[in-house]
């Protein structure tokens, strides 16, 4: 069998006349989803830790005490959950000469002429910043958060340490909140990829024209008789 | 009827016995945890302070179990390790602790035996309350005592992070935080604090801030006469002066003294935290999350087209003549 650069492996076409794609399977969908419900809990939760204005939301936990417990413990499955999708799609999200290609088109891409943006993989340039920023501040927001997690950890840190961990967990945080809410933006004007993660396919149509490259790669390993 | 309890202006004098209404309240607070606009108090109390003359202070722990008593705690029995600490540090159940330093004097190699009772400084800008997410879980009132309000506390441990005297400590059992109150309960019925009333040698003493300032600068003067030229009050003005202050014999090095700190102040860190980071970081995610909303609602949506599609057909459908496969 030829080898996969655009694509991963249980990527293939699903069905002919219409075209499905099949992009993620189940079990991917399922860990994304898990990590999306880790991750708005710990978006509420945290926000009402954050800023007084919000303090209301820990309403939604059952208090300020229920927040402050349930807080880190998302956060560990968030970090669990992330992981395993960073296993499964690291290596497509690996910068290629054509991401910077695909960077300087962005205005194209955005005001509706992608034909004159460069044909890419499974990922564009924006996802895979997405995908980077994701992990890079996970690693960071669980870094920090451990530090300062009164409960278990009340002597990991010395003091002075636990103010830079906390500075470093609240600016990580926002960051963590605008590439949130970049990505759930970017999938809901880009009509077709919700299903991506629902159902698990998506349309020819939808791979030629943002994802061209791994259409390709996938229309030339053949039908749906992948074994994988 | 019953009259609200005056003002103390000392721990000596023995309280009035016959019932009287608190006085000190929910309107006398001034600043509140995580609450911007609170109404203006009723009225001003007058400043009040504890005043602790380390150089009167034996030792004899006399103010930490009447601490213990009269907020009754427990602190845990612990084993003794060679110090004369005990409990080690000060725990949830225990707001006081004397602490003991043994200083060589280089100039005038004298031995010399620096204790400190170490507590809360109630900080006229308290770094605990600036830190609090909790709504009115840590208080300060007109008289300058600030006081945690056990009810609205989560045990987040950030009062942890902004004290600038490592002074809170949050209970393993309640995940709530602890710290002396100054004995704002008693204040409130008209005395002064236990630890003040049970020492003997009144190395604490509680008043007016004035009157402890008045009287500080006395016991310094006198210190200074028996050769203590560093002699000097410990108010530190960076975090706007302290409302349980110390007569230190050597004023100019207060970290001798069981690592008081020398110049404290509410961390940058966490002025930038609870400052800058606060208000543009909610600004930025608000604007974001509602530019995103906007533009959703109104701006053009990047659709597939139709002939995308047929493209897509038609990429598959010679990719698989060209492999023969089907």
């Amino acid at each position: 069998m030829t080898g996969r650069t655009f694509s991963a492996p249980g990527d293939h076409l699903e069905k002919q006349d219409p075209i499905a794609v099949s992009r993620y399977r189940g079990l991917t969908r399922i860990n994304h989803w898990i990590t999306a419900a880790a991750l708005v809990v710990l978006l509420l939760s945290g926000l009402a830790l954050f800023h007084p204005a919000l303090f209301f939301l820990t309403g939604l936990f059952g208090g300020g005490q229920t927040t402050r417990w349930l807080h880190p413990l998302a956060g560990l499955l968030l970090t669990a959950s992330f992981a395993l999708l960073f296993v499964q799609m690291w290596r497509l999200n690996l910068p290629r000469r054509e991401d910077v290609q695909w960077a300087t088109h962005l205005g194209d891409y955005l005001s509706g002429h992608e034909e004159r943006v460069p044909e890419v993989g499974k990922y564009n340039a924006g996802q895979k910043v997405v995908f980077w920023a994701m992990a890079g501040l996970i690693l960071l927001l669980v870094a920090s958060g451990v530090m300062i997690w009164e409960q278990y950890f009340p002597h990991l840190v010395s003091i002075p340490v636990r103010r830079t961990a906390m500075l470093v967990h609240s600016i990580a945080a926002i960051l963590a909140i605008l590439v949130f809410i970049l990505h759930v933006y970017a999938a809901i004007w880009t009509r077709g990829s919700l299903r991506a993660m629902t159902r698990g396919t998506v349309t020819g149509g939808w791979a030629w024209k943002h994802h061209r490259k791994w259409l390709r790669e996938l229309a030339g390993r053949g039908g749906s008789g992948s074994a994988e | 009827m019953t009259d609200r309890a005056p003002q103390p202006t000392t721990a000596v004098a023995n309280p009035p016995v016959q019932p009287m209404e608190e006085n000190l309240g929910a309107g006398d607070v001034v600043r509140a945890s995580a609450m911007a606009d609170l109404p203006p108090p009723d009225r001003e109390l007058t400043k009040v302070a504890k005043l602790i003359d380390v150089s009167k202070c034996i030792g004899c722990k006399a103010c930490q179990s009447a601490c213990i008593e009269w907020n009754d705690t427990h602190p845990e029995l612990e084993t003794n390790v060679g110090v004369y600490e005990n409990p080690h540090d000060l725990t949830p159940e225990m707001f006081t602790l004397m602490r003991f330093t043994e200083y060589e004097n280089p100039e005038t190699s004298d031995l010399e035996w620096l204790i400190r009772k170490d507590g809360c400084m109630h900080c006229e800008d308290p770094g605990c309350l600036k830190a609090c997410p909790a709504p009115g879980a840590i208080v300060q009132y007109s008289n300058g005592i600030v006081d945690f309000i056990h009810d609205n506390c989560i045990g987040c441990g950030y009062c942890v992070t902004g004290c600038p005297f490592n002074i809170p400590r949050i209970s393993k059992v309640t995940h709530k935080s602890y710290k002396c109150t100054l004995c704002s309960d008693r204040v409130a019925v008209g005395q002064g604090p236990a630890c003040a009333k049970a020492c003997p040698t009144q190395a604490i003493v509680f008043g007016t801030k004035d009157d402890m300032k008045a009287h500080a600068a006395e016991r310094i003067q006198d210190l200074k006469s028996r050769g203590y030229e560093n002699a000097g009050l410990y108010d530190p003005e960076g975090v706007g002066g302290t409302h349980v202050m110390y007569v230190l014999h050597h004023a100019d090095k207060p970290s001798l003294y069981a690592n008081l700190p020398d110049e404290p102040r509410i961390s940058p860190l966490v002025e930038t935290w609870k400052g800058a980071t606060k208000s543009i970081g909610l600004a930025a995610m608000g604007l974001a999350a509602a530019g995103a909303l906007l533009h959703g609602l109104f701006a053009r949506a990047n659709r597939v087209s139709v002939e995308d599609e047929w493209d897509a057909a038609e990429l598959v459908a010679r990719s698989g003549e060209g492999k023969d496969e089907q």
